[in-house]
């Protein structure tokens, strides 16, 4: 994001996205809603995927418990926007914070399926306890938030707050991952014994790096359910997980912008796919293996030349020795 | 009493059917470093084919015959021309490459198939139900927990017994050695892999009388035998085995006993061994 041209995108993309519904169809302001939405999702589980090297297939347990925490608020309460926004969020990063305390003990596939063993008992909780949650029917009539003098039950002003939290949550995770602690992020993936020698409690910062993601997916949880009106257990279920780790991937890891984009050509995809034909699942295997196979480094990886790439790794390599404090 | 040994009994033949779809999955992870997220789907490719291989041919045993080799040819397929090419890529590129082919044979199969659950009938001779402690239990039960530790044993017999064993076992060990030694490593892989598809989709198979078959059972079976094989320790036989009868009665059990968690258990399980034990109960640290 240091070129001109990343500069000049942080002003255009915002703008362009603000003059949309003006000009568009409102369900294409309803699908780009979505889409924002999942950008923030699969954004924070890049922060885990692309920077501390942790694969998580459990990371629909933030998104969901946070969008039944707003939905129970609105339901129950009628909660205003300012109470049932920042509570999801702190539940979520609450549940991401007892987690990691367990999940983060191990590494690799073990990690993974730790995330998702916890992700399913999120799910059987939502399945199981009917009375709080609807069970299998899910809670549905999760009103929109009330602002004063704003109808957010409308499809433009809703996308317009989606838009905002979005944006400032874009610019929240590039800034973290720009910053010292993200470079510690890097250097933990790519060499965790390393940095320990280092003098970095390397546990301490992929827990916070795992609450952070669970946080902004709680944000993400939170939208979908007003988004949605309606909440299901499917949203804690490990194929919520598995989509946004997909987006990650076929966007590309390590980016940020890479899933974000990748959350709009599956979101995209699926609505466009899914108008022609059923076998949308089968097309989006197919892709991935493509993509697999062709495009190792993601759809973003194959846009930016390889120049790019090279310099993101020296600025890696820069941050990580500007921080050790033995030099 | 009598219930509680039936139970295990029920637990006993589950736990075989996630045997062979664990052992599959373990050695395949012990010789590549790879978690095959397609296994599901060759449970489920063997299902389907078994289904249609019995209103075809009006026999179960053909099924049980052939539609391994099926599936076996399409892990040989997979690994051949898909895997082959990623193996300078990191790990992960090839778990993805599988995920994307667990999602085109869940399709897949749902097209040929349709969604609806779908079952057969025990072959004939093993449609009853055999006297037991004053209650009944089916016979065909009994069978899958035979060849379940039939299986095992002559699994356990050839890795530990044999030259080709012997050479899996080395495979694991150390890749170079072996290449060194003139063995063709590769073809050990393609070998394993099209193996671990086959027990996989004889698992489908013989599942279908006790469990039916319908779209998403493939992600069910795929995620309970990654956990057997996380519990029992990755790329250990005698870890498959034990973290099967362990994970397949916790579940038998569960389910019966404490239905309001029957979700949960597994998981609690899994949860449990990885934090006393993060490699699994056989599994060795630093591998």
């Amino acid at each position: 994001m240091k070129s001109p041209l990343g500069r000049a995108g942080w002003l255009i993309v915002p703008v362009a996205l603000a003059l949309v519904p003006l000009g568009a169809p409102r369900y294409l302001t309803a699908t780009l809603t979505e889409i924002l939405i999942f950008t923030v999702f699969a954004m924070s589980l890049d922060l885990l995927v692309g920077y501390a090297g942790l694969v998580s297939l459990g990371h629909a347990a933030f998104f969901g418990i946070a969008a039944y925490a707003a939905g129970l608020l609105g339901v129950r309460g009628g909660a205003a926007l300012l109470l049932s926004l920042p509570a999801g969020i702190v539940v979520a990063a609450a549940a991401a914070l007892i987690v990691g305390v367990f999940a983060l003990r191990a590494a690799g596939v073990y990690f993974l399926m730790l995330t998702l063993a916890f992700a399913q008992m999120a799910f059987a909780v939502a399945h199981q306890w009917a009375g709080l949650t609807g069970g299998t029917n899910g809670l549905s009539g999760i009103p929109r938030p009330a602002l004063p003098g704003v109808d957010l039950g409308a499809t433009v002003p809703f996308y317009y707050l989606v838009l905002l939290m979005s944006v400032a949550a874009t610019a929240a995770l590039v800034r973290l991952t720009a910053s010292p602690f993200g470079a510690a992020l890097v250097g933990i993936r790519v060499n965790e014994s390393r940095m320990r020698v280092l003098g970095f409690d390397t546990f301490r910062v992929k827990l916070t790096a795992f609450v952070v993601a669970g946080a902004a997916a709680g944000l993400s949880g939170v939208l979908y359910a007003y988004y949605n009106g309606f909440v299901s257990p499917d949203v804690l279920y490990w194929t919520t997980s598995g989509q946004v780790l997909i987006m990650v991937l076929l966007g590309g890891t390590g980016t940020l912008m890479g899933p974000a984009v990748g959350a709009a050509v599956v979101l995209l995809g699926q609505n466009l796919v899914s108008s022609y034909t059923e076998r949308w699942t089968l097309i989006l295997g197919a892709v991935f293996i493509v993509a697999v196979r062709a495009a190792p480094r993601g759809l973003l990886g194959l846009l930016v030349p390889a120049a790019r790439r090279q310099g993101e790794s020296r600025n890696v390599r820069e941050n990580v020795n500007g921080d050790d404090p033995a030099q | 009493m009598a219930f509680y040994i039936l139970q295990a009994l029920n637990g006993l033949a589950y736990s075989m059917l996630l045997f062979l779809l664990a052992a599959g999955l373990s050695l395949i992870f012990g010789l590549m470093d790879i978690v095959n997220l397609a296994h599901g789907g060759f449970y489920l490719l063997g299902a389907y084919l078994g289904l249609s291989f019995v209103r075809w041919t009006g026999s179960f045993w053909v099924a049980v015959i052939t539609v391994p080799l099926l599936t076996a040819a399409g892990g040989f397929l997979l690994e051949w021309e898909f895997l082959r090419p990623l193996y300078r890529r990191t790990h992960l590129d090839q778990i993805l490459l599988t995920f994307g082919f667990a999602f085109v044979l869940t399709d897949v199969t749902r097209w040929l198939w349709g969604p609806a659950v779908q079952s057969m009938a025990p072959p004939g001779g093993l449609d009853q139900s055999l006297a037991m402690m004053g209650t009944r239990f089916p016979a065909y039960r009994l069978f899958v927990i035979a060849l379940g530790g039939a299986v095992a044993l002559g699994l356990w017999a050839v890795l530990s017994r044999t030259r080709l064993g012997m050479i899996v076992r080395a495979a694991v060990a150390d890749k170079e050695m072996l290449e060194g030694l003139g063995i063709n490593v590769n073809t050990v892989f393609t070998g394993v892999f099209a193996f671990g598809a086959a027990l996989a989709g004889l698992a489908g198979v013989i599942a279908t009388p006790i469990e039916g078959v319908f779209p998403g059972v493939d992600f069910e079976t795929l995620i309970v035998t990654l956990i057997v094989v996380v519990v029992g320790g990755l790329g250990t036989l005698s870890g498959s085995f034990w973290g099967s009868l362990l994970i397949g009665e916790a579940e038998t059990f569960g389910k019966t006993l404490l239905p309001q968690l029957a979700l949960v258990v597994i998981y609690l399980v899994m949860a449990v061994v990885i934090i006393v034990r993060p490699a699994g109960l056989f599994g060795h640290r630093g591998r």
